[in-house]
């Protein structure tokens, strides 16, 4: 990749020869590099599911959150620079405390997404600021019901009914897109996305622990970790589900 | 010459007729206002009561409108009960029958209030806000009860010193971590304490008697309830700002917060002294 944008890419306010900013692009291959996360709404609910890479055999378990709380309605899920994805979650959780400050409900899905989108793309657009390295998966559900969001590098934000970013994102939305959301419940779209998130990862023998989150009506609208018997029996399946495919390969 | 009232006179506590049955005032000024009025005439910088607002004709909170009368609260075995009516009244109308005067903090404590409505839904936003900190922040730790009541307590007194308080007597209850019951009462001005039993407003007079004879650390859940019925029976026979609806909040460390539904409790009133109180009465016939 170095050499194709040489000159154009210093500053996140030059624009390419053919309409690119460089800077952005290079945001996202920060984003693009990382372990994968996946986020799936479903009937009653949004899952939000990353993998997470045990870097260490000193760190403690359960360390290294990728997922946060925002309010009681929404969670984020990070993909690329953790810092950097930990700084724009802080953001969100101002916006929604102003906003349940100033309007006395909790902030509707759509208007945080697209205050976060629009804080995202604050940084690229100046030059003494580098656009985050990080992507959310933004999970919410207020009164209009449950929805899923992406926030990018760029400042794009989008609604999905599935989505993932990271390394295996490509394998990941193959999946994504044979399952039918419409019809499964929060339970089960949290071993769908275990079991693609076991599928779609690499074979390299590292060690890796999952944070799965969801705000169903099971969760009660709240926002949280799964419990540890759904996400035990997830991960059951999950290594069932490989161990099928092997036998049949 | 009529006196000027001080500003320390205005506030005179919860249910207290406000300063114009104190101090006659006039509302016309004497003399003519001094440039240099507010300042001190020793040449000192301005004390801490905010001299402006000496001269200053907006005016801090002086007078309750909607308000809730007692709470009372006990420790028991299990935990602490909380228990007060769901009356918000409005002077001596008796106006809205529904208030809830409990706010459950997070599962090991609740918070309930006397003194004016509006206020106590102010302190619930800023409890709220905390624990959705605590909730964002992920980490396992929950404010305790004893923090909650540390924090109510510098928030009254703050309020107090720029002479506008929240007009609130307000009881906190729950269980801290290591399995003890918490009970505390902040008051309006900040004045705080932690007992065994609290209460606030009439209950002071009235329940707190039943409760030193009969309030034990370790009472159990039944005869801690059949206490405050009794107490809130008596308060709601001699409080004239008093509905027979009540809630009570229960908080144990096993089975965290609940507020119960609003309930009556039996009253009697066919004592034959209330049916004919003048009968013995000198001069009556």
């Amino acid at each position: 990749m170095s050499g194709i944008g040489t000159g154009y890419d210093l500053s996140s306010t030059t624009y390419s020869p053919d309409g690119k900013i460089f800077q952005t692009e290079y945001a996202q291959k920060a984003v693009d590099n990382s372990s994968t996360v996946v986020g799936l709404r479903c009937k009653d609910g949004v899952v939000l599911a990353c993998e997470k890479l045990v870097l260490s055999k000193l760190l403690v378990e359960g360390s290294n959150r990728r997922i946060h709380n925002i309010d009681r309605h929404v969670g984020v899920a990070v993909a690329g620079l953790a810092p950097d994805g930990r700084m724009v979650a802080n953001r969100a959780w101002d916006e929604a405390a102003s906003y349940k400050r100033v309007y006395g409900e909790p902030i509707p899905g759509h208007v945080l997404c697209e205050r976060v989108g629009s804080y995202v793309h604050m940084f690229n657009l100046y030059w003494s600021l580098r656009p985050y390295g990080a992507a959310l998966l933004l999970a919410a559900y207020d009164k209009n019901g449950p929805a899923l969001y992406a926030v990018d590098p760029s400042g794009t934000s989008l609604r999905y009914f599935g989505t993932a970013v990271g390394k295996a994102r490509q394998a990941a939305k193959n999946e994504i897109e044979k399952l039918k959301l419409n019809e499964l419940s929060a339970r089960e779209a949290v071993i769908e996305a275990v079991k693609i998130l076991y599928k779609v990862r690499d074979e390299d023998g590292k060690k890796f622990e999952l944070d799965v989150s969801w705000v169903c009506d099971e969760s009660g609208k709240v926002h949280q970790r799964v419990p540890d018997e759904l996400l035990a029996e997830a991960e059951r399946q999950a290594k069932a589900a490989l161990e099928d495919s092997d036998m049949d390969d | 010459m009529l006196p000027r009232p001080t500003s320390h006179s205005k506030a005179l506590g919860p249910g207290v007729a406000g300063p114009e049955l104190a101090v006659a005032t006039s509302a016309v000024l004497d003399r003519p206002p001094q440039p240099g009025a507010h300042l001190p005439l020793s040449g000192a910088a301005p004390c801490a009561v905010d001299p402006s607002s000496l001269n200053d004709p907006r005016q801090h909170t002086k007078y309750p409108y909607v308000t809730g009368t007692s709470v009372l609260a006990v420790k028991y075995k299990d935990g602490v009960l909380l228990g007060c009516d769901t009356l918000g009244a409005y002077g001596s109308t008796k106006r809205y029958k529904s208030t809830q005067r409990l706010y459950r903090v997070n599962d090991k404590c609740v918070v309930a209030a006397g003194g004016e409505i509006s206020d106590f839904q102010h302190i619930s936003n800023l409890l709220d806000e905390l624990t959705t900190d605590d909730y964002r922040i992920d980490d396992g730790i929950q404010l305790t009860p004893q923090q909650v009541y540390s924090y109510l307590c510098r928030v009254m007194y703050n309020r107090r010193n720029k002479m506008d308080p929240l007009w609130n007597s307000l009881v906190v209850g729950g269980v801290q971590p290591d399995g003890s019951q918490f009970l505390g009462m902040v008051g309006m001005i900040g004045t705080h304490y932690t007992d065994s039993h609290v209460t606030t407003g009439f209950a002071n007079q009235l329940a707190r008697p039943l409760f030193r004879e009969r309030q034990r650390d370790d009472m159990s859940e039944e005869e801690a309830l059949n206490l405050l019925y009794d107490a809130m029976r008596v308060c709601y026979y001699r409080d004239k700002v008093s509905i027979n609806k009540f809630q009570v909040a229960k908080v144990t460390t096993a089975g965290g917060v609940s507020i119960s539904e609003p309930f009556a409790l039996d009253m009697r009133w066919d004592y034959k002294m209330f049916s004919n109180p003048t009968k013995w009465a000198v001069g009556a016939w």
